[in-house]
């Protein structure tokens, strides 16, 4: 069946109830009902929770064939505590048919790549996948397809019961004896907690992973100890040098710092910027620097941000400390600038993905957003957007806020270069669809501008301001013309992943590639 | 510097006659946006192999402009292996040139 | 005037959307000495196929004192480069030299004879010596620059922040290429992570009368033009020159006063100059 951006969706894709995509506010106003999670009762006064090893915590959990676990991703590339739990629960417990729900898989958590390999996990539930996940995934090596799902639509279906969550592994940089923990206070701080928190409340068991035990009672805490089965001490539950960097790097190349003050340039053009507006971007080179070009444009206007939303950097930080911010409304940090700002400045709050992103709930603050700034794969002429397969096909990204933010914001803007090597950015057809389009309104190149011709407003307003700007067409034609129009991709039937809009519908599925081999054997040439 | 005798060639024009791979060369790089050319002699014919990072969507193209470039010198008898890193058809075109040149010590001067 | 290494496809395939007014492919010193051949190739086919706009192309070749610049003349005529930057020219004879291999190339590819201009790059006191001379030489010349790195060798000196080094090469160049009616273009500041040092020299250019600077990398661009670009003030004062000049000719006024200051017709030109180098900025936004 043919969704609402046009892709074909498998009908045995289609059961239990799962609908495909039909518009950006289709399930608007109708209702969920909400899983409750089995909990354990602690009635009797108990010292502490602490258990020597994960592995006997999982036993007293109830570990069994067939669960799910899940983690956090707040260390990013530096996490130990994924693939710590991966190990314990498939070669020291010996256990099958295991489910893997995180809030992003990569290189930090390989080991799930040969387990998968190796048929014993068997499910993936993620908001993101890169490495050598990725790669065996796209290969084809899980009996069901994994299911990929914005940040928002993790807790949304966690919430409806889609993803069950037998056991949540949280890493915290320190917990007391019960539970009560935190992502600071401990050796390898990461900050906000908010990827976790919320696998907490709805988890039948939460096994808290730290390397720094503190005194009880370790207030404020992140998770309470009311949602805590167990506390492990480890040596280490992260790689300090890869958890985040002293501070995300403002680019200095030039490419990117153009199309940042374009970005910057447009956001100044619109109405929604004035007095108390609301902004997220990300950390990538571009959009970290729209930061920088931003403030030049507040201090011109004298004026100052509400909230800035999601992924948290110094460079936000900063624009806070010198009163251009009122809240920092912090999901993630990216750097120990920020990691250190969070929990000791006034209005830099933690938020969990719930309050983020959850199109579920009744007030994320997605919802609420005025800008947001989104890097891109592939962009095609429909606006599509893809950030989760690499242009050959294979799983390589993350889509992480980016539909929910997109989707919320009242004016969503892609900054991206035109080309990344061979690769054409702005294309016919994105390989997948991650974003629609109804959602994204400005796209910012190194080539020029081009504006959703949904967004009639948002033209009026750039011609006004004197900005340039073309159709996404020529920008297209203009990529195809530098790196010559690709082939499109050869796919098997097999589906191996499931791309869900933030509400729960199918967006798109990817299916396996097939690789196109140029080099017949001992092929002779002839003209 | 030893000019093949049978060679009438003129890159620079668009014109060209038999061009032969009389030795082993190499032209190009492994950075990004390049592409390495290695051309070695074959007395059985023609063959070409390519690898490339962006073969699912341009292995054809790159494949067609090598044995194009290769059919514009009149190369008729060779090996010739190209590792692609994503480069744009000119790149190829200038690398594939340059290693059958080199093989023919004829890559200094008079194209 | 930004350059880049002819033998690096992913510099060149698209170096123009920095806005550097030209951009120079280098054969010379950016390529090693067994890549001679393999940078023309590269070179050849991007002139042929990445279209560079209205970015003029210009290709810096090797020495007249190497194996390689007549073979560069061929590959650049052949590709339809815009210009041609001599390397260390030293005198009328060099550029003689090189503009009958430039006609011997244009007519054996069938180009348009005299489309491809010169420029001399001036790395030694001779070349500064003989800058006027080399300027005229030939009716192709546009301009000429200075090369430093070489320059400062020869007079056995360094860098030095205030310029002071080069202080007298830089102004008998200017004034050369003034004479000539050309064009003069200051050496590059290699030092890409001082940008206050970079900034400090941009400016003195400036002052000295230079028309533009080379630059090595896209982070240096910005700063040039916004440098020399006229500044507001200067952009306003040559407004009212202009519409005043044309009010008095119309009265038979030759010379007069605006702003109390003496004014006749080189004010007017240089007014002229003026506006239309803010045209070409794109900082003016006026009616003339």
């Amino acid at each position: 069946m043919k969704n609402a951006v046009g892709r074909e969706i498998p009908d045995e894709i289609l059961k239990n109830g799962r609908e495909v995509y039909q518009g950006k506010n289709y399930k608007d106003g109708k209702y969920i009902k909400k899983a409750s999670p089995k909990s354990r009762m602690f009635v009797k006064p108990q010292e502490s929770k602490l258990v020597a090893t994960l592995k006997e915590a999982c036993i007293q959990c109830g570990a069994h064939d067939g669960m799910t676990f899940s983690f956090h991703t707040e260390l990013r590339n530096g996490d130990y505590v994924g693939a710590m739990a991966a190990r314990v629960l498939v070669e020291e417990l010996g256990l099958k048919n295991i489910t893997v729900a995180a809030t992003s898989l990569g290189a930090a958590q390989d080991v799930i790549a040969d387990y998968i390999e190796q048929g014993r996990i068997t499910g993936v539930q993620t908001s993101g996948v890169r490495g050598r996940i990725g790669e065996v995934i796209s290969a084809g090596k899980l009996d069901a397809p994994a299911v990929i799902r914005s940040h928002g639509g993790r807790p949304r279906a966690v919430e409806a019961d889609e993803v069950h969550i037998d056991i949540a592994f949280l890493a915290a940089a320190s917990s007391d004896c019960c539970g009560n923990s935190s992502g600071v206070g401990g050796k390898n701080n990461f900050g906000s907690m908010g990827f976790g928190t919320h696998d907490a409340h709805y988890a039948d068991h939460t096994i808290i992973v730290t390397d720094t035990l503190v005194d009880f009672p370790n207030l404020p805490s992140s998770v309470s100890a009311i949602d805590v089965d167990a506390v492990v001490v480890v040596d280490d539950i992260g790689d300090a040098g890869k958890i985040a960097t002293k501070e995300a790097r403002m680019t200095d190349n030039p490419r990117e710092l153009m199309m940042a003050k374009n970005a910057a340039a447009v956001i100044a053009a619109t109405p929604y910027f004035k007095d108390g507006f609301s902004f997220q971007t990300g950390v990538g080179g571009p959009s970290l620097a729209v930061n920088r070009f931003l403030e030049e444009h507040m201090r011109e206007k004298n004026i100052r941000m509400s909230f800035a939303l999601g992924g948290t950097s110094k460079a936000i930080c900063d624009l806070m400390d010198k009163g251009f911010v009122r809240h920092i409304l912090d999901t993630q940090d990216f750097d120990t600038g920020a990691a250190a700002h969070i929990f000791r400045t006034p209005g830099h709050h933690e938020i969990s993905l719930s309050e983020y992103a959850n199109a579920g709930n009744k007030g994320a603050y997605v919802n609420k957003l005025d800008y947001v700034v989104l890097a891109a794969l592939e962009i095609d002429t429909n606006f599509n957007v893809n950030v989760i397969t690499g242009s050959d096909g294979i799983l390589r990204g993350a889509p992480g806020g980016h539909p929910d933010t997109a989707a919320g914001s009242k004016c969503c803007i892609i900054v991206t270069p035109l080309t990344r090597g061979r690769m054409a950015t702005v294309c016919d057809e994105v390989v997948t669809v991650t974003t629609p389009g109804d959602c994204v309104d400005v796209l910012v190149t190194d080539y020029g501008i081009a504006v959703n011709p949904l967004r009639q407003d948002l033209i009026e307003c750039l011609d006004k301001a004197g900005i340039e700007h073309v159709t996404i067409e020529q920008l297209r034609d203009k990529a195809y013309s530098l790196v010559g129009t690709p082939d499109k991709l050869e796919w098997e039937d097999k589906v191996v992943a499931i791309v869900e809009a933030r509400d729960g519908t199918v967006l798109d599925v990817v299916r396996k590639i097939k690789p196109l081999d140029v080099n017949a054997e001992g092929e002779e040439v002839k003209f | 510097m030893r000019y093949p005798t049978n060679t009438q060639k003129n890159i620079l024009k668009g014109r060209f006659e038999t061009v032969n791979i009389n030795a082993e060369a190499v032209a190009g790089t492994l950075e990004s946006s390049d592409a390495q050319v290695t051309v070695r002699p074959s007395d059985r014919g023609l063959f070409v192999h390519i690898e490339s990072s962006v073969m699912n969507q341009y292995g054809r193209q790159i494949k067609a402009t090598v044995i194009e470039t290769l059919k514009g010198l009149g190369v008729r008898f060779g090996n010739v292996e190209v590792v692609d890193k994503g480069a744009l058809d000119c790149t190829i075109k200038a690398r594939v040139e340059c290693a059958v040149m080199r093989s023919n010590d004829a890559s200094e001067s008079g194209v | 005037m930004m350059f880049m290494n002819a033998q690096r496809p992913g510099l060149i395939k698209d170096a123009y959307i920095y806005g550097s007014d030209s951009i120079i492919l280098d054969l010379e010193d950016a390529v090693a000495e067994n890549q001679k051949d393999a940078a023309r190739f590269s070179l050849y086919h991007a002139l042929k196929n990445i279209d560079y706009g209205k970015t003029e192309v210009i290709v810096r070749i090797n020495g007249l004192d190497t194996p390689h610049w007549k073979e560069d003349i061929r590959c650049v005529v052949a590709g339809g480069a815009d210009g041609i930057r001599i390397a260390k020219c030293e005198s009328a004879e060099d550029v003689r030299k090189v503009e009958a291999e430039v006609l011997k190339a244009e007519r054996e590819f069938g180009i348009e004879e005299g489309r491809t201009l010169l420029m001399a790059a001036l790395e030694s006191p001779k070349g500064i010596m003989n800058a006027y001379e080399i300027l005229m030489a030939s009716p192709r010349m546009f301009g000429c620059a200075i090369s430093g790195g070489d320059f400062r060798k020869s007079m056995h000196v360094q860098i030095e922040r205030d310029g002071i080094e080069m202080m007298a090469a830089r102004g008998n160049m200017l004034m050369a290429a003034r004479a000539a009616g050309l064009q003069c273009f200051d050496t590059m500041w290699p030092n890409i992570d001082d940008i206050e040092g970079f900034q400090a020299e941009v400016r003195q250019n400036r002052k000295m009368g230079f028309d533009g600077k080379s630059v090595v990398s896209p982070k240096q661009i910005q700063y040039v033009h916004d440098t020399f670009a006229p500044t507001p003030k200067e952009i306003a004062y040559a407004e009212k020159l202009c519409r005043s000049f044309n009010e008095q000719a119309d009265a038979g006024v030759g010379v007069y006063t605006v702003d109390g200051k003496m004014v006749d017709i080189p004010f007017f030109e240089d007014a002229r100059r003026v506006i239309e180098l803010a045209k070409a900025c794109g900082v003016y936004h006026g009616d003339l």
